[in-house]
């Protein structure tokens, strides 16, 4: 649940930052599916954890120092909202000025992603596919799973 | 907007943080999948902050408007969302078959597990 | 879940609703928000819940895993062959401006072409996944 609402309000944010696509889409995942397979997990591991006094106060420290030396880094980022930050002048001025022209519909985030980057939007279709298999060779059917266990009796 | 400044970079970073003590202090599997989760949700915002313009709009382009955010980070968050979901799955999928051979989610019972096996 | 009434109606009232709504982002997403991947996750969702309302059986019976099995693949195929159909027709990989006689309108074409396709991998992989993980913890308790 508090993952669900997590996305939900992350969504919320990229529509605050502009992003009525990427908001869109982590709405429909986050708040959906990504909770379903993550509750379904907990379903078929058990919600319950050995307590366990593991050493956390090394962790704690590295992420101390990460966080300081990235808090340090961020310094020099542009500000938010900065129309002159280097990483509006190269690509996305062409993008916004010739998509009308060039491919002919109005929102620039489908024309880049379908035209002009097309070539990585197959790469990452044949990733979720690959991802997809991947899951379905672990959690297979049911038949294969039954003879795994019978061959491994035999093994023993 | 503009004195927006640098916080929203100050909030990524307090969440990467946060998932990475995750990742690293955690000894449970699951636990360790949606720490790693929080980190990948903290790279979203990043990118996306960095495609914000001041004053500017959704890039859907129309006769009202000149000034649009930059679409790129939105088309390679967008599609980095769903593989997102797609290689979480993949991990969870991994988590139960280990649950399914070693009875734990467990790093140490794991260990354990594979220790007396050997 | 069987005696959930209220839950059961308002769940056959919402999932056309739910799969008409992915329909509107799959084809409209040229003009606004919208797009393959969103409308692909939506549909998934919509067959999702009604799995996990009236139950997987009935779920898979409106859309059997093998069927699924077969629409993720076509999805990537039907992206590549809309790749390869530039090179037929005298441009590049991906190209969309030779497939109608305009460039705009081959760019058409070729965006709407690709999208579905990427709208029925995302859908087919996700329904792909839920059935699995709840396949598996049925299999566990049996």
């Amino acid at each position: 649940m508090l993952f669900s609402a997590f996305s939900l309000l992350s969504a919320g944010l990229f529509v605050a930052l502009d992003a009525v696509d990427v908001a869109f889409t982590e709405a429909a995942v986050g708040a959906g599916i990504s909770t379903i397979l993550a509750l379904a997990t907990l379903a078929l591991t058990g919600a319950r954890q050995e307590a366990g006094t593991h050493h956390k106060v090394a962790p704690l420290i590295v992420v101390i120092i990460t966080g300081s030396v990235l808090i340090y880094a961020s310094i020099d980022i542009p500000p938010v909202g900065d129309s002159q930050a280097p990483s509006h002048l190269h690509v996305a001025p062409r993008y916004l000025n010739q998509s009308m022209k060039e491919v002919g519909i109005p929102n620039v985030v489908t024309s880049v992603l379908a035209s002009y980057r097309g070539y990585d939007t197959l790469g990452e279709v044949t990733v979720i596919l690959t991802a997809g298999i991947g899951v379905l060779a672990l959690l297979g059917g049911r038949r294969r799973k039954k003879e795994r266990t019978k061959s491994g009796d035999k093994e023993e | 907007m503009s004195n927006l400044g640098l916080y929203n970079y100050w909030i990524v970073i307090t969440l990467m943080m946060i998932g990475f003590y995750t990742v690293m202090a955690s000894h449970n599997l699951v636990k360790t999948l949606i720490g790693l989760n929080i980190f990948q949700t903290s790279v979203f915002m990043l990118y996306i902050s960095f495609g914000k313009i001041a004053n500017g709009t959704a890039p859907i382009l129309s006769e009202s408007h000149t000034l649009y955010a930059n679409p790129l980070p939105h088309v390679l968050i967008l599609t980095a969302i769903v593989v997102g979901v797609a290689t979480t799955a993949l991990g969870l999928a991994l988590v139960v078959r280990i649950k399914d051979a070693f009875g734990a989610v467990d790093e140490e019972t794991i260990t354990l597990e594979e220790e007396k096996e050997e | 879940m069987e005696h959930h009434h209220i839950l059961r109606t308002i769940t056959k009232l919402l999932i056309p609703i739910i799969l008409l709504f992915a329909l509107y982002v799959q084809f409209h997403g040229d003009f606004g928000p919208g797009g393959g991947f969103q409308a692909g996750v939506i549909f998934g969702s919509g067959i999702i819940l009604y799995g996990i309302v009236f139950g997987l059986d009935k779920a898979m019976a409106v859309i059997p895993p093998s069927v699924l099995r077969v629409l993720a693949a076509l999805g990537v195929l039907l992206y590549g062959g809309v790749g390869l159909t530039g090179i037929f027709l005298g441009g590049q990989f991906l190209d969309y401006s030779v497939l109608a006689a305009e460039p705009t309108k081959g760019q058409h074409l070729g965006i709407l072409l690709i999208e579905l396709g990427v709208g029925t991998t995302v859908a087919a992989i996700m329904i792909l996944l839920f059935f699995a993980f709840a396949g598996f913890n049925r299999e566990e308790r049996g």
